[in-house]
């Protein structure tokens, strides 16, 4: 797992008309294009050229490092294995055999199609949802659900999870570190404890960090109720979208439904 | 490297984008929604604005447990996934809502699992682990939390059926997404099987250690365990000789399931006769395409019986659990 | 032990114009432990009170008495002449500053903006009262242009510093903070001094840094198993010796 956002941290505080572009219309968009992708058939190269061009654009628009989105896109990669899977699914012309024991594997150039179609989509939504973490502060993500409707528990669950997440990581890297240095291992002796022993190990890792997180949240409710906090959860309220933002956000599902629909059609 | 590539394979349950269709992505988007609005339902009306703090930092907690790890075998490591753990310790519906929120950051910060598949992802990890966790672990406790080695075997059984059925639900949406269900259920099974093993070792040890340490926090599940439980920690030992038990049988189901799946050459024929994935493809609009309806054949049988397989055994300990519990009951009186 | 709510108070007696006034407080935790046994303590307004005394006397719990997050099992805790109960809890809430000692418990929000705002917005006051007393809070701290950064990247100096604005924008009269100091560097604890020695309101400040007690705080409390052992002049209490050794503290 990807645990650092560093990455992506450098961009977000940069200016460009894409970062200034209001974090709702923006996580619109970028489900539009997501979703835009998932419609399109397999196969259709015009279309998926169209589309990363169309991102990559955007993408080199906002001042984002083009090289570093397509490199952290392949964080999805290693579930195209089961894409693989694509390439012997299809009725058509053979292109290679593989014999595994008692079974033959055929793979086809139908599956080939398929399975660089699935890779491609894969690779592409990844870079759309990339490019909204690096022009996009979360907490305006967070807030954009909340206009969009999500309920207000799970926005303020959001929020606090995403405050508190790099102090238990932290928690646990010191856990993981004292570990670390006390794991010594003597030259020409197989390291010691079973796997039991290394499991209740990291159970009582697990077991501490939950214990501390528990107390640690009493502590922050015993902080809120001292500055007023009743049970409701309250916040500004934010302003509508303007009509400039509502026709960007519509022009831009209007082009992504058409690509969809043309690829589709022919 | 090459073993962090490895580990994103064997977790391999964070479905990215591009690989569900859009019917399958829309119809568990339609499921986790309903299920998360109980969830919200639930906990604001029993548990009050104590709730929102505990919840919000106990998910921050399931993000940070998920990176303690232990090594296993040949550069893999277990690792926790956490859904049953957090059901059995906050409550279904508080554990929901915990996992929701730690796998919609996942996806929206990190990118791991994509944003129209977070329906499925939060539906497989989220949901299905806290109900299989809390749902099965509970009855077993009331049995079985009482002796000595019940908890460990409980908290073990239950977070490894809830992590086969994270791969049970995951394999059918890859496979009413198109992709041959002969390659990915015994795929998804049999790595889950060996992956399983490391979330319940892990959760039997967290739960241990919290119900040793605060029973006090833990009341519901304290009081299902029992005194002698609340006192002995569950050791190194009895871990390792649930390893041992749960590495058997393991390895027998995945020895025994190609068998189980009665099409030992299903790979072949599946290359072979199934046009009907291009049809698919054509009908997007269809939740269940064409294809699962003509024949039980190739890919449905195999679907049908890991689901059979693994409702027969949720069904078995059920049962058990409920006859050794009449029997209790039974004696005491 | 001690009947566990509300006793019957004197409060015939009127209470004084005092900022803040503990009368005969006790405080037995659910378990049986007495942390409190029988506090006296009157703060006048704008006076800078340090509580002083080994781990374990009582110090954090006397604090969470005056805002109500703990009731007294026995006793009485007033601010401006309003009794602590369930009824005035909001008022007094406004009136009484809480800051705890961990920054990461305090900063419960994603921005520091949306911290500082917390209070203000649940006083009610409309969003542009919010964003004025947000940036005014802020300002008073020197930490204006950190709206928008996350807890998280900051040092522990300026998180020290945010936390206290968070109480500063609900616009208190006392202001009760628990170790301050702990953890600062040596320049960002200067900071602080200079930032208490600064603000108007009065003060109760559970610190173990006698150097602190000696930069800012005229007087002194000394809590020893939940009981007052002394209290007056810091300046007195520093230089008695034997005071000191006796309750574990430090000379500055």
């Amino acid at each position: 797992m990807t645990l650092s956002t560093d990455a992506l941290d450098r961009f977000v505080d940069r200016s460009s008309p894409i970062h200034a572009l209001d974090a709702r219309v923006k996580f619109l968009l970028t489900i539009g294009f997501v979703l835009a992708l998932a419609f399109m058939p397999f196969g259709e190269w015009a279309a998926m050229a169209i589309m990363a061009a169309l991102l990559w654009g955007i993408v080199a628009w906002s001042q984002v490092g083009l090289l570093t989105i397509i490199k952290r896109a392949f964080v999805a990669l290693p579930f195209a294995l089961v894409a693989v899977s694509l390439l012997f699914s299809r009725p058509g012309e053979p292109l290679f055999s593989l014999a595994l024991g008692p079974l033959t594997l055929t793979a086809t150039t139908a599956g080939l199609v398929a399975f660089i179609s699935v890779v491609l989509k894969s690779w592409l939504s990844v870079q759309a949802a990339l490019t909204l973490v690096a022009t996009t502060h979360f907490i305006d993500l967070i807030q954009a659900l909340r206009a969009l409707r999500l309920p207000a528990v799970l926005v303020a669950l959001l929020a606090f999870a995403y405050r508190y997440l790099f102090v238990l990581i932290e928690e646990a890297q010191r856990m993981l570190r004292a570990r670390a240095v006390r794991s010594a291992v003597l030259p020409g002796q197989r390291s010691g404890g079973g796997i039991g022993w290394r499991a209740a190990v990291v159970g009582q890792m697990v077991g501490t960090l939950f214990l501390r997180s528990y107390e640690r949240s009493e502590r922050i409710y015993v902080a809120m109720l001292s500055r007023g906090y009743t049970g409701e959860f309250r916040t500004i309220v934010r302003r509508s979208l303007t009509a400039g933002e509502e026709g960007i956000l519509a022009i831009g599902l209007a082009l992504l439904a058409s690509i969809t629909f043309l690829a589709v059609m022919f | 490297m090459m073993s962090a590539f490895l580990e994103q394979i064997a977790v391999g349950l964070h479905i990215p984008d591009g690989f569900l269709s859009v019917p399958v992505s829309i119809a568990w988007w339609v499921l986790t929604i309903a299920s998360v609005a109980i969830a919200v339902r639930r906990t604001s009306g029993a548990l009050h604005e104590r709730q929102i703090p505990l919840m919000g930092v106990m998910a921050a907690f399931i993000f940070a447990a998920q990176m303690l790890n232990f090594p296993v075998l040949g550069g893999t490591s277990g690792h926790l996934l956490g859904g049953a753990l957090a059901a059995l310790l906050l409550g279904p519906w508080a554990g929901i809502l915990v996992m929701t929120v730690v796998l919609a950051l996942q996806a929206l910060l990190f990118q791991d699992g994509g944003l129209l598949a977070m329906g499925a992802n939060i539906f497989n990890m989220g949901v299905a682990t806290a109900l299989v966790g809390y749902g099965m672990g509970m009855p077993l406790l009331r049995v079985f939390g009482g002796r000595p080695w019940g908890l460990a075997l409980v908290g073990f059984v239950v977070a490894w059926a809830s992590v086969m059925a994270a791969a049970v639900l995951t394999s059918i949406q890859l496979v009413l997404s198109g992709v041959p269900a002969a390659i990915v259920f015994p795929l998804m099974l049999f790595v889950h099987t060996f992956i399983g093993i490391g979330e319940g070792l892990i959760t039997l040890a967290a739960l241990s250690f919290v119900i040793t340490t605060r029973p006090d926090i833990v009341s519901s599940l304290a009081a299902v365990v029992g005194p002698e439980g609340l006192q002995r920690r569950v050791g190194g030992g009895t871990i390792g000789t649930v390893t041992l038990v749960g590495m058997a049988f393991a390895i027998g189901a995945a020895l025994i399931s190609p068998f189980a799946s009665g099409d030992p050459d299903g790979l072949e024929r599946v290359a072979e006769d199934q046009g009907f994935l291009e049809r698919a493809q054509d009908a997007p609009f269809n939740i269940l395409p064409d294809y699962t309806i003509p024949g039980i054949d190739g890919g449905l049988s195999t679907i049908l019986a890991g689901v059979i397989g693994l409702l027969i055994v949720f069904a078995l300990i059920y049962g058990i659990s409920q006859m050794l519990r009449a029997r209790a009951e039974a004696a005491e009186r | 032990m001690t009947t566990p709510t509300q006793m019957k108070t004197p409060l015939s007696t009127a209470l004084s114009a005092a900022a803040l006034e503990l009368r005969d407080l006790h405080y037995t935790y659910p378990d049986g432990t007495a942390a409190l046994c029988g506090i006296n303590l009157a703060i006048a307004p704008g006076e800078k009170v340090a509580l002083v005394g080994p781990n374990g006397a009582g110090k954090s719990t006397l604090l969470l008495h005056l805002n109500g997050v703990l009731r007294p099992s026995r006793g009485m805790v007033a601010v401006g002449g309003m009794v602590v109960a369930e009824r005035t809890l909001a008022g007094i809430r406004a009136r009484v500053g809480m800051v705890f000692q961990d920054p990461d418990d305090q900063l419960f929000s994603p921005t520091v903006f949306d911290d500082v705002a917390f209070g203000p917005i649940h006083m009610g006051f409309d969003a542009a009262e919010v964003a004025r007393r947000v940036a005014a809070a802020l300002e008073q701290v020197d930490m204006r242009g950190f709206e928008r950064r996350m807890p998280h990247h900051m040092s522990v100096g300026q998180r020290k510093r945010v936390a206290i604005a968070t109480v500063l924008s609900m616009q208190p009269e006392i202001l009760a903070l628990d170790e301050p100091s702990a953890g600062l560097d040596p320049r960002a604890r200067r900071g602080l001094v200079g930032l208490l020695q600064q603000l108007p309101q009065a003060m109760i400040v559970s610190t173990h840094d006698m150097r602190l007690v000696r930069d800012v705080f005229p007087r002194m409390v000394v809590l020893a198993q939940g009981r007052i052992a002394a209290d007056g002049r810091s300046a007195d209490l520093l230089t008695d010796t034997a005071l000191l050794e006796e309750y574990g503290l430090e000379a500055p």
